[in-house]
């Protein structure tokens, strides 16, 4: 259970404001990291068991952690306008940024130039990947039930070329049972 | 109108199946765009990449995905139908958990499908690679810059933008 102490309310155009700052400065990621500075440090909206609490929650639900973060969050603080605002607040930046992206994307794709700077900017972007990836495995590479799974999951997906929803009914149940609750 | 049903529908399934974050549906993502909206791998890779430039949540990039395919309603079909779904279920299942409280099984389901994301990645990864490295040039850009960030605390914002820089001097002084 999470414990309601008393909690600073915020009012909604703070609410508002201060998530739309975080989705305009957040270049290369690093979003729960922001939130948590704004939430916990910050303004002290909520303490620090209460945002891990939420945490655990959004990275088990499906969706983008930091955006289900927003959601539990803002709902908790002013319910479900509350959510509304801060996922607003969240990708309204980035999203004006990535339509411009997009524009002038599809109106330059045929330009050599272009081309090239994609090739390398693509080139990059998977080292980005694949860092992100050995990042959040990293805890795993060690465990034999966690491996079993990754390469199952991989290779369903990638060699199988399973679709996504088939790969989780399959997964999913094994995986839940390797890591049942135990009785004791 | 039929074009944004079916992308609409599409995004809204994936939001659904998006365990562990965005990165994870990148695989099925790139397999529907080939095969229901013509979306060829290299042109997917490339949308993925720059929209890696913009702050914000890192998915951000559906909507270059959403314009390309129908101007400014698809990519406004394609951000609510990834946002929307996914949020409205962690709204009210989170609301249930937190009245239920914290149980034994939600610790067993996050941990259940930590590995399962961690391998949906591996295959974005694998999806990504193999519409961005298409040359020597490209290999070595790829595995210098996951150096960089695997290594250092620079912003990968700047190693990407630099890579990009790279790229285009390479091709116009070689």
């Amino acid at each position: 259970m999470i414990a309601t102490t008393q909690k600073n309310i915020p009012r909604l155009r703070d609410l508002l404001i201060q998530f739309l700052l975080i989705g305009a400065i957040s270049f290369g990621g690093g979003i729960i990291a922001y939130e948590r500075l704004l939430l916990v440090d910050k303004r002290k909206w909520l303490t620090a068991d209460e945002f891990m609490a939420y945490l655990a929650i959004s990275q088990t639900m499906p969706g983008l952690n930091s955006v289900n973060l927003a959601v539990l969050t803002g709902d908790f603080l002013r319910g479900t306008i509350g959510s509304v605002v801060a996922v607003a607040g969240l990708i309204l930046p980035g999203s004006v940024f990535v339509l411009g992206i997009g524009i002038l994307y599809s109106t330059h794709t045929n330009h050599p130039m272009a081309n090239v700077i994609l090739a390398g900017i693509a080139a990059a972007a998977t080292g980005l990947l694949t860092a992100i990836t050995v990042r959040i495995g990293s805890g795993h590479w060690r465990q034999l039930k966690s491996v079993l799974i990754i390469t199952a999951t991989f290779l369903l997906m990638s060699v199988g070329k399973l679709s996504l929803p088939w790969v989780l009914l399959i997964m999913a149940p094994m995986a839940l049972y390797l890591y049942r609750p135990s009785k004791s | 109108m039929g074009l944004l049903i079916q992308l609409s529908w599409s995004f809204a399934l994936l939001s659904i199946l998006a365990v562990g974050g965005g990165t994870a549906v990148l695989p099925e993502m790139q397999s529907i765009l080939q095969h229901q909206f013509g979306i060829g791998h290299t042109q997917f890779v490339h949308m993925y990449s720059i929209g890696q430039l913009s702050p914000g949540p890192n998915m951000l990039m559906v909507l270059i995905i959403g314009y390309q395919i129908a101007g400014v309603a698809g990519a406004t079909a394609v951000l609510f139908s990834f946002f929307l779904p996914s949020s409205i279920l962690c709204l009210y299942v989170g609301r249930l958990w937190v009245r239920l409280g914290e149980s034994p099984w939600r610790r067993a389901v996050q941990n259940a499908l930590e590995p399962i994301s961690i391998g949906l990645m591996g295959s974005g990864v694998y999806a990504v690679a193999k519409g961005s490295i298409v040359s020597p040039l490209t290999a070595i850009l790829a595995l210098i810059s996951l150096g960089i960030i695997l290594r250092t605390q620079i912003n990968p914002v700047i190693v990407i933008v630099l890579s990009g820089v790279i790229g285009a001097g390479v091709a116009l002084y070689l």
